[in-house]
């Protein structure tokens, strides 16, 4: 599948945002992982903006890195998220109350712990009724986010936002689950060439997993290997620097190869 | 979009196992709801529960042994539908089958029966298999196993629209050529979760739930598992049965847990499934309303029909019977409209009494003989994400 790049957005340790990270992710200037600042978008009305939690500050925080360079309209932009493990903040929060006598589940609670809850906070802070899609697969969710996110490109014939985020889990489902790092990544996709376009990207899918392109940084490997979003590393290097590149992303039992070409 | 068969198909809700079970129930309006006595809840509702007796350990992958696979492997084994895709399996290559699947809560009362046995000085959890159990590919994981399945596959979580969107997601991949066939569907199994959050929004019905009745207050959750097998039309050998035409997919940009006062999401879904369809408003003359059975709900989603489509076709929601399968839902109640399609005939509204008169919609209350050609059903979910999808019989 043949889609071209538009503008990309990120939020991550030390990866505050797309400009910041070029440098970086090009080894030009050293890593050095830190917070992350998250905050929920102005344009949500106050009460839905106190109700947020990290996964959908992450998320929005991403994919309005990736707007901030962008002249199209989110209200009919089509979106996929993507992530593991969504919010394990909120799931964790309901399942210690499930095992009280009183059960007294939060409502708001609740309604966030859908996976889905980033896309819904979207629509409503962008104000987009354009379809949009939530999935996980797992290790690989930020891989099946970018397929989905082609095939819809290239069927619609129209630009979509793919973004991937995925955060630890606390204890105890942290044991359980030790995903690291907090980070979210955003690729704005179009079907066609366009002045906008920065470069042009072949995904396929073949060959047998487990020959995943890795980060050269140490700490950029740990959070490629150890987040399930920082499986797009390799691929956001290659579209952080001038020359074409080929990579390859692991997918369930087999692999991605994308080729990356500046356009 | 191009029409894709439904050359096999199973479901298994709390009204039976497998395909002759729904369209017995259907024809006769029996409904699977009863008080709820699930697991430990203690909550004034009623649920459609699948038997826990039908439930068997899943063979083979112990990791994976939670109530979500469990109904998975139930579902799995009706209407010969492994075999199926077995033989799909050797026509096309495994890798060349794709695997959509919905799920809003996955293997989470593995998790929630966890927390209840923590380790009381360190707060750790009994070891259990997060990947096979609790992570929502956990379904995908474990169908693709069962399938033999190698191709493309993903879960799709965006509560009560997600398997209906698996039909969307199998469209664009055999468009794009990632895939020749695709199975699609859904499972979604009780947890607490669900029973004491949808408590906690006030939004359960301490009766049998009765849907666009005028003495409507709220849900009744329900449990289950559906499967189809997609192929392009133009590659089966016979003369198409019924067929997949269109998917249309929104966003209410409104709350996260209210729908649109005006229904304007609904409405985006369902043109989109027109558009995508090539038909118009009058070609449809059949609705399986998402019809929760909420106030909100159920007025919103009748303004959103009523104006597109006025007073023609036919509109039910079949909930009374099912009770609400949530991330299950939507793969449960397209499979009820190709059985309406193919049995040729109008599912009643089991529990409801009296049709709302705020309401305006044509609403069927009693299941009757019809020749519907074309069928759509709407799913829509928290977050507001809508999903409509369109069905015809050649």
């Amino acid at each position: 599948m043949e889609v071209f790049v538009e503008s990309v957005g990120l939020l991550g340790p030390g990866l505050a945002n797309w400009p910041a990270s070029r440098p970086i992710l090009q080894d030009l200037t050293p890593y050095e992982p830190g917070e992350v600042l998250l905050r929920a978008p102005e344009s949500l009305p106050p009460a839905e903006r106190r109700r947020t939690g990290a996964p959908v500050k992450l998320a929005i925080g991403a994919g309005l890195d990736a707007l901030a360079r962008s002249e199209r309209s989110a209200e009919s932009l089509a979106t996929v998220f993507a992530s593991s493990g969504a919010d394990g903040e909120m799931i964790h929060q309901i399942c210690e109350v499930l095992a009280t006598p009183q059960r007294e589940v939060s409502p708001t609670r609740f309604h966030n712990s859908v996976h889905n809850a980033p896309a819904g906070y979207w629509s409503i802070a962008l104000r987009s009724r354009a379809p949009s899609t939530s999935l996980c697969c797992f290790d690989w969710s930020f891989a099946a986010g970018l397929l989905e996110a082609c095939a819809w490109s290239l069927t619609e014939d129209e630009p979509v936002l793919s973004i991937s985020y995925d955060l630890p889990y606390s204890e105890p489902l942290h044991a359980l689950r030790p995903i690291v790092g907090t980070f979210g990544a955003a690729l704005l996709l179009a079907p066609h060439r366009t002045s906008a376009s920065f470069a042009r990207l072949d995904v396929r899918v073949e060959g047998e997993a487990g020959r995943a392109t890795r980060m050269k940084d140490a700490a950029l490997e740990a959070l490629r290997s150890r987040n399930p979003t920082g499986r797009a590393l390799p691929l956001l290097r290659a579209l952080a620097g001038p020359s074409a590149e080929h990579l390859v992303l692991d997918y369930l039992d087999s692999a991605l190869p994308v080729s990356v070409s500046p356009c | 979009m191009k029409p894709l068969t439904l050359s096999a198909f199973t479901l298994t809700t709390s009204l039976g196992l497998g395909e002759t079970a729904h369209v017995d129930a259907l024809r006769s309006g029996r409904s699977g709801l009863a008080p709820c006595a699930f697991e430990s809840a203690h909550l004034d509702t009623w649920v459609g529960q699948v038997p826990d007796a039908y439930l068997q350990p899943v063979g083979g992958e112990p990791a994976a042994d939670c109530r979500n696979n469990r109904l998975a492997q139930l579902a799995l084994g009706q209407d010969d539908f492994s075999e199926a895709v077995a033989h799909a399996r050797r026509r096309y290559g495994a890798q060349r089958i794709g695997l959509f699947l919905g799920t809003s809560t996955s293997g989470l009362l593995t998790t929630e029966l966890a927390y209840r046995q923590r380790d009381p000085a360190s707060g750790a959890l009994p070891a259990f298999d997060y990947a096979a159990t609790q992570n929502h590919f956990s379904l995908g994981r474990f169908v693709r196993a069962r399938l033999g399945l190698a191709g493309p596959a993903m879960v799709v979580s965006t509560a009560c629209s997600s398997s209906a969107k698996t039909f969307g997601n199998a469209a664009r991949m055999i468009s794009v050529g990632l895939c020749d066939a695709a199975i699609v569907g859904g499972v979604d199994s009780l947890c607490l979760t669900t029973l004491y959050g949808f408590g906690s929004l006030e939004l359960l019905s301490s009766a049998p739930c009765r849907p666009f009745d005028v003495e409507r207050q709220g849900i009744s959750i329900g449990e289950g598992a559906g499967f189809a097998l997609l192929e392009r039309s133009e590659e089966r050998g016979r003369k198409p049965d019924v067929q997949l035409l269109g998917v249309g997919e929104s966003s209410d940009a409104h709350h996260m847990s209210t729908p649109h006062p005006e229904g304007a999401g609904a409405r985006a879904a369902m043109e989109r499934a027109l558009a995508s369809a090539g038909l118009a408003p009058h070609d449809i003359d059949y609705i399986n309303l998402h019809g929760t059975a909420t106030r909100t709900n159920d007025a919103a989603e009748d303004k959103a029909v009523h104006e597109l489509f006025g007073a023609r076709p036919a509109c039910s929601s079949t909930k009374g019977a099912t009770g609400h399968l949530l991330g299950a839902a939507g793969i449960a109640e397209a499979l009820i409209c190709v059985l309406s399609l193919r049995e040729r005939l109008i599912p009643g509204s089991v529990n409801t009494q009296r049709v709302d008169p705020a309401l305006h919609v044509r609403y069927v209350l009693n299941t009757r003989h019809d020749a519907p050609r074309r069928a759509m059903s709407n799913s829509f979910g928290f977050g507001g994400s809508n999903c409509s999808l369109v069905f015809g019989i050649a």
